[in-house]
């Protein structure tokens, strides 16, 4: 590993060149193994402060995050939207900067605009970490993403990843587009034409509506949460045509070669996008990419958080 | 000193089709025509009067420069601007009249709201500061304003610019109205529904950054839509900040088929494309958004053929802690009137010749005054002494620290910018020198 981390942020895959992204999934083998000994923990952060600033809300993300940030010995602080002052109309700068005064060396944001990671990574000197902005990126999910594929196929040049579901609101596909572009895959995106925006061609991505003939190639099948709330509804007309159309029903899964990996960020629905024996079944590594995301969330904090110091 | 004469200039104005170097004449606020004027001027005073003079040798004397598109955000919004500071500003960028949007709190849709600017701008306003008025109560788009007293309080057009009335019939009668009023209609070009939540051009940018798009066709069906009514009401709608290939498109077949339509452009629409946005820097956030290559080629062609005739700033001032927030949650908009003359000139006449500097000062002076039937925009003698010194080929640097706005939002910081407006007469009294 000659690759040396430079990076006090971590704000999108856009920006990471592969070199970097390899170095992220590298010193991730490291933490994984932490996991599975009697002490799962190492003081590689100790003294040092973590502040999990989540003004979006998030269970598993920043349980995730809080967990990685205890397992390198340093403190944790949780901050929601609605125990921030953000609620009694305080700008995100100035919470911030309040935090900051608090001696934070590491803020993780989680924020429904895109850009608010980028907006506060350029005016703090704390280390800021991208757990999701908007429609924009969510760069560790993508990384695990990544890991969790590495691991079972060895590599990730070469393969046919197929994306599925809304690509438009989402920011899991769009790291995962970077990531996955820049480490060589072959990517699709399957979804509604409403939802599978034609501007990501121009990335050299390819886009399909019909999943029966996207399933059979694929090598890894990332699906996303489908959605039906008030501002989709002009997207789709429903949820039974989504299943009907788009959904990795039984049948469908039947199309798959014997070692597709079937991946969704979660939370899952269960017979919406997915259906629950193949949520259940044995393409599926939703649970390795958990276990991952620790490892993955790990290595992210070691290196940012040091050169933050 | 009533009595000025501005030496050895190159006189451009348009309005009378005259280039030529020349002295001009000025005596109590007024252009006059000639040296003997002025000597029998001061024979008559007994020769006690003296005579300013100003050497505008290797500069341009063209007549005052007009913007019939700022927001001075008084009332109800002097933390951003004030009529004093907007004129000021409107002064050091060369312009000697302004015409200010109706988006205040409250909304200038009264003739009370409307006395009260111009009896302020009377007061403390260093150029001419005309308002324009609501076309709807509070600029909703449902109920019209009362647009005949507006135009007895003497609002130059009607316009509920930063919005845009949804409903046709409603625009349709407000343009009916004007008709018999005699106002020209100003509109801000925006479909609701497919803008949406739109913060930046839907295109490849947006879709990379994740940023909710606002279409081109959200401009388009509007510019369409003012096209059919301006045939339907034979009276002028003017579409305001054009920004699309489309718009460009509509507007040139319509004028050509002798339509009241016309259109205006801002510097940053030509000046930026949507790949600024990368950053997330709310400098580069406005409505409409900054566009694509294709959008901003169009543009320059639609300014060099004659379809966009009016050039104007949009000049919207936000405090500091107003913009310096997320993207999504930022207001709209950019100053402009201490930059526009100068990105103009440099961008159209000088980098892309796309036009002369004679046709420059045309848009900035006769058009908007043609369209506003303004008594401005020339120098022919006996008209009023509003006059703009212009220095086509001085170097500068855009420093947004100096500017006389209270507002700093601009993204052309730093920028090397090739000619400016170097002084600015109103009503012959110099308000402002370089």
């Amino acid at each position: 590993m000659t690759t040396r981390w430079t990076r006090k942020d971590l704000l999108g895959l856009r920006e990471l060149p592969a070199e970097e992204i390899n170095f992220v999934l590298e010193t991730a083998d490291a933490f994984k193994q932490v996991g599975t000994r009697e002490i799962k923990k190492v003081p590689a952060l100790r003294g040092k402060t973590l502040m999990n600033f989540f003004v979006e809300p998030s269970t598993r993300t920043r349980t995730s995050f809080e967990l990685a940030a205890l397992r390198l010995s340093a403190d944790v602080i949780n901050i929601s939207a609605t125990t921030s002052s953000l609620t009694k109309g305080e700008t995100l700068k100035d919470t911030a900067r309040n935090l900051e005064a608090l001696h934070a060396d590491i803020l993780v944001l989680r924020h429904s605009s895109a850009g608010a990671p980028q907006f506060l990574a350029n005016r703090l000197k704390a280390s800021v970490i991208n757990a999701g902005d908007g429609a924009h990126e969510h760069p560790t999910q993508a990384l695990l993403d990544l890991y969790t594929i590495r691991e079972r196929r060895g590599k990730i040049a070469g393969l046919r990843v197929a994306i599925v579901g809304d690509i438009l609101f989402s920011r899991v596909a769009r790291s995962n587009i970077f990531g996955l572009l820049k480490l060589g895959a072959h990517v699709t995106l399957v979804g509604p034409s409403t939802l599978v925006p034609r501007e990501f061609e121009k990335l050299g991505v390819e886009i399909s509506h019909k999943i029966e003939e996207v399933l059979p190639q694929a090598d890894v099948v990332n699906l996303l949460r489908i959605q039906h709330e008030r501002q989709r509804r002009e997207y789709f007309p429903g949820i039974g045509e989504y299943i009907r159309l788009f959904g990795l029903t039984k049948e469908r899964a039947k199309l798959l070669k014997p070692d597709c990996l079937i991946m969704h960020p979660g939370p899952i629905n269960r017979g919406v996008e997915i259906d629950s024996e193949v949520a259940d079944g044995l393409h599926s590594v939703i649970l390795d990419q958990v276990t991952n995301g620790l490892a993955v969330r790990m290595a992210v904090l070691y290196l940012c958080g040091g050169v933050s110091a | 000193m009533s009595t000025t004469v501005i030496r050895s200039g190159r006189i451009i104005d348009p309005a009378n089709r005259r280039d030529e170097i020349a002295d001009l004449y000025i005596s109590h606020g007024r252009v006059v025509g000639s040296q003997s004027e002025i000597r029998e001027e001061l024979i008559r005073r007994g020769g006690k009067s003296e005579i300013e003079e100003i050497d505008a040798k290797g500069l341009i004397v063209a007549p005052g420069l007009i913007d019939m598109h700022v927001h001075l955000r008084e009332p109800g919004f002097s933390h951003k601007e004030t009529i004093e500071s907007g004129a000021r500003a409107a002064a050091a960028g060369g312009f000697t009249t302004v015409i200010c949007m109706p988006n205040t709190s409250p909304a200038a849709d009264i003739p009370s709201t409307i006395a009260w600017i111009k009896d302020r701008a009377a007061e403390v306003a260093c150029v001419n500061v005309l308002p324009a008025g609501a076309i709807s109560k509070n600029l909703a788009g449902e109920e019209l304003a009362p647009i005949g007293s507006l135009a007895k309080t003497g609002v130059v057009a009607i316009t509920d610019d930063g919005h845009c009335i949804q409903n046709h019939e409603v625009m349709r009668r407000a343009v009916e109205y004007a008709r018999m009023v005699d106002l020209p209609v100003l509109d801000h070009c925006q479909d609701y529904n497919l803008v949406g939540a739109g913060v930046a051009h839907e295109g490849y940018w947006s879709t990379l950054l994740g940023l909710p798009g606002w279409p081109a066709a959200g401009e388009e069906v509007i510019v369409m839509r003012n096209i059919l009514l301006a045939e339907l009401c034979d009276h002028p709608i003017h579409c305001q900040h054009l920004t699309t290939a489309g718009s460009v498109r509509l507007l040139r077949e319509a004028r050509q088929r002798g339509v009241k339509i016309s259109g205006e452009i801002c510097p940053h629409h030509v000046a930026l494309t949507d790949e600024t946005i990368q950053n997330f820097d709310t400098n580069y956030k406005m409505n409409p958004p900054l566009r694509s290559q294709t959008d901003v080629d169009a543009l320059l062609e639609g300014i060099a053929d004659g379809t966009l005739s009016i050039l104007c700033s949009d000049h919207a001032p936000h405090a500091d802690f107003e913009k310096e927030v997320e993207f999504d949650a930022a207001p709209f908009g950019i100053i402009g009137l201490e930059t526009e003359f100068g990105l103009f000139l440099d961008l159209l006449v000088h980098k892309h010749a796309k036009i002369d500097i004679v046709r420059l000062i045309e848009m900035y002076t006769v058009e908007p005054a043609r369209l506003l039937k303004l008594d401005a925009g020339t120098l022919s003698p006996g008209s009023r002494a509003d006059i703009t010194l212009i220095d086509p080929a001085l170097k500068w640097t855009v420093h947004v620290d100096q500017f006389q706005s209270a507002s700093r939002n601009s993204p052309f910081d730093g920028w090397k910018l090739k000619g400016r407006a170097v002084r600015t007469i109103v009503g012959g009294k110099t308000v402002w020198k370089l």
